[in-house]
């Protein structure tokens, strides 16, 4: 009833080809925008903001790099993880070893090393496609594990192997409480979310979608397959990149190799799959889904098992956790193998019918 | 020389080992098209089975004998691990025919995710040993040739043959039984051989059972090396390279494979890895696999990949 693009006409190709074309669209999204930045900060609490939004906002900015990539490129990776690593000890190194370096800009350098990476890793893709490729990526996820915990220049020479920051400003503007750190992550989601759905909707990026529909019908038409896959690698680990240095610097405060492991690799793909390959909206879905599971079974399960009367052990919630987890992806991939995003254009597409589809 | 050789000996069992696991995974995906990353958590699954399954089943049917013990231990895991396919077949792979290669990847770490819990909950998680009474102590080869001889573990040399048994038994059972024919058909064209009144469903519960009877092989050889614990499940890990290496879709392909990344791992730690500080293990079985993908995408003897429009 709400929901009608009815008398909306477009007169202009601008017009035409804006994100959202549907005026509700455009209010709605703006609405939650407003609701993210000044809503939810009156309303959460900081336990709110550490186990859930924060993760939330810097997995679905690292989701949606890696959807850029396996979603419209095509081109499958297990190596987001070590992405995600370049990102933030890059970023690590740039924000201690120079004096003075901007926060910001010491994110972005780690975003720029993590693209370096993402590009010599993606050079395989030009010979190699689908499960050779997964395979291959792999490669990088296992070298950087290693250099990061080995070569002691990436962790400072800290005897620990662990590494910390501490004191994070923008130009005087102290970033301590959760609520910042909340705000500061939105911001940087806001920015590159826009980036990511301008780019997949602009030459490059029917480019992409082209290689990964039929990537030799895409050459024949006059797409470089060269220049079009280590373009999707370079956004791709950009992103992902920029989402490590977050991760690190923003959410963890101090981390190890373990952080970036091949565990993270597969969360960022579930994210994807999930929440829907090719679609920028699939990525926040997946994440969503994929940071609340847990958290949500963590709490279900001991109280299901004080339902029916039995104890359940720590270990047996943790082991719990696992199989219930591995058994929804699973119903999911059966239910629904286009993701979340798929049920959200359903719904939107009932909606505008509703209250009378025929 | 001595020394070198003793490497090369090693690194040539580890990779027995590791063509086992690579064994598992070529199946099924010959058979159905997955690629099955579930083949690590499954030998787990399998090696805790075994390793339970030895301590109970004396104290139940009161044996004496830990020959027997062990035998009945294995036959109960081998049913389960049959089970098992069953159960993954009617309620995954069933549903999820004509799914794209990524969906059904991510439907196997799901698996592997479900078995990983699974099998820690009924079996428990701590460290169990499995003692199928292989001789521990080391032997000195050759030591008329070398001074002092080459040094060679034993249990390796036991591994290495029962590995190489199960190869030549399995290779007996595609080439020379009907079920295998069917298998091959299978995997050379679903449609065709779907045609010709082959049963799929049936096929991949075979194919599933049989990859689980290889993971339960590969389970309980490293088990008795190493202990059953949670990190056997990172051994299918490094099995990925040699498949592919190897190829995706060859069995020859997953033996020389594996003979090539045990060689290339044992050899590149002891002569390179000094020079980088250690560890290197880990990922050069990758890298080598990964330079070897930009000469041949295929790998060794996978079959020709031809792109049509």
């Amino acid at each position: 009833m709400f929901y009608r693009e009815n008398g909306q006409f477009k007169t202009t190709y601008r017009a035409d080809q804006q994100i959202f074309p549907i005026t509700q669209d455009r209010w709605v999204i703006l609405a939650l925008i407003a609701f993210a930045f000044v809503g939810v900060p009156m309303l959460v609490d900081e336990y709110m903001y550490r186990a859930i939004l924060i993760p939330f906002l810097i997995l679905s900015l690292a989701a949606l790099g890696v959807n850029i990539l396996v979603g419209y490129c095509g081109q499958i990776s297990l190596g987001s993880g070590a992405f995600m690593a370049v990102g933030a000890y890059m970023a690590y190194n740039t924000y201690v070893r120079i004096d003075g370096m901007p926060l910001i800009l010491a994110l972005l350098s780690g975003g720029f090393f993590a693209t370096l990476v993402g590009i010599f890793f993606g050079i395989p893709s030009l010979r190699v496609k689908g499960l050779y490729l997964a395979v291959a990526t792999l490669a990088a996820q296992f070298f950087c594990d290693w250099a990061f915990s080995r070569i002691s220049w990436f962790t400072n020479n800290s005897s620990s192997g662990s590494v910390s920051v501490s004191n994070l400003q923008i130009a005087g503007w102290r970033i301590d409480t959760p609520l910042e750190k909340y705000l500061f992550c939105l911001a940087f989601l806001v920015v590159f979310g826009l980036l990511a759905k301008n780019l997949v909707r602009s030459a490059i990026g029917r480019e992409w979608m082209a290689i990964r529909d039929m990537d030799v019908a895409a050459a024949v038409i006059g797409i470089r397959p060269v220049y079009a896959k280590l373009s999707a690698f370079a956004v791709s680990s950009f992103i992902v990149g920029v989402a490590g240095g977050l991760w690190g610097f923003v959410h963890l405060g101090s981390w190890e190799p373990a952080a970036f492991s091949i565990d993270r690799s597969f969360q960022l793909l579930f994210m994807v799959i999930i929440g829907g390959m090719g679609s920028i909206m699939g990525s926040f879905f997946g994440a969503a889904f994929i940071v609340v599971l847990p958290i949500f079974l963590n709490q279900f399960l001991p109280w299901a098992g004080a339902l029916v009367g039995v104890e359940i052990s720590t270990a047996t919630i943790s082991h719990s956790e696992f199989m219930v987890f591995g058994a929804l992806i699973v119903w999911f991939l059966i239910a629904e193998p286009h993701g979340l995003a798929k049920l959200w254009s359903i719904a939107k597409q009932k909606l505008r019918l509703w209250p009378f589809p025929h | 020389m001595a020394f070198f050789l003793e490497a090369l000996l090693g690194g040539l069992m580890a990779g027995m080992l590791y063509s086992l696991v690579a064994l598992g995974f070529v199946l099924i995906y010959k058979a159905s098209g997955v690629f099955n990353f579930a083949q690590g958590a499954m030998v787990l699954f399998a090696a805790l089975a075994m390793a339970r399954f030895s301590e109970w089943v004396p104290g139940w049917l009161g044996l004496e004998s830990k020959f027997l013990g062990n035998l009945i231990a294995f036959m109960l895991a081998a049913v389960l691990m049959y089970a098992l396919a069953w159960l993954i077949e009617r309620l995954v792979l069933r549903h999820l025919v004509n799914q794209e290669g990524v969906t059904l990847l991510m439907a196997t770490l799901g698996i592997t995710y479900f078995l990983d819990g699974f099998g820690q909950t009924i079996f428990g998680s701590d460290i169990y040993k499995i003692d199928v009474g292989m001789p521990k102590e080391p032997v000195f080869l050759l030591e008329g040739v070398f001074q002092g001889g080459v040094l060679v573990n034993m249990e390796d040399v036991y591994a290495a043959c029962v590995a190489a048994l199960l190869v030549a038994v399995l290779s007996l059972f595609f080439q020379k039984t009907s079920t295998g024919r069917a298998l091959r058909a299978v995997a050379d064209d679903h449609q065709a051989a779907q045609s010709i009144g082959i049963p799929l469903n049936k096929i991949w519960v075979i194919v599933w059972f049989v990859a689980g009877i290889t993971a339960l092989v590969a389970g309980v050889i490293w088990g008795s090396k190493l202990g059953v614990q949670f990190s056997l499940t990172t051994v299918a890990l490094r099995a990925l390279p040699v498949i592919i290496l190897g190829g995706l879709t060859s069995v020859p392909g997953a033996i020389i494979g594996g003979l090539i990344i045990g060689v290339g791992e044992k050899l590149s730690e002891v002569y390179l890895g000094p020079l980088v500080g250690g560890g290197i293990e880990i990922w050069f079985a990758y890298v080598l696999a990964l330079v070897f993908l930009l000469f041949r995408p295929q790998g060794l003897f996978g079959e020709k990949i031809i792109d049509r429009v």
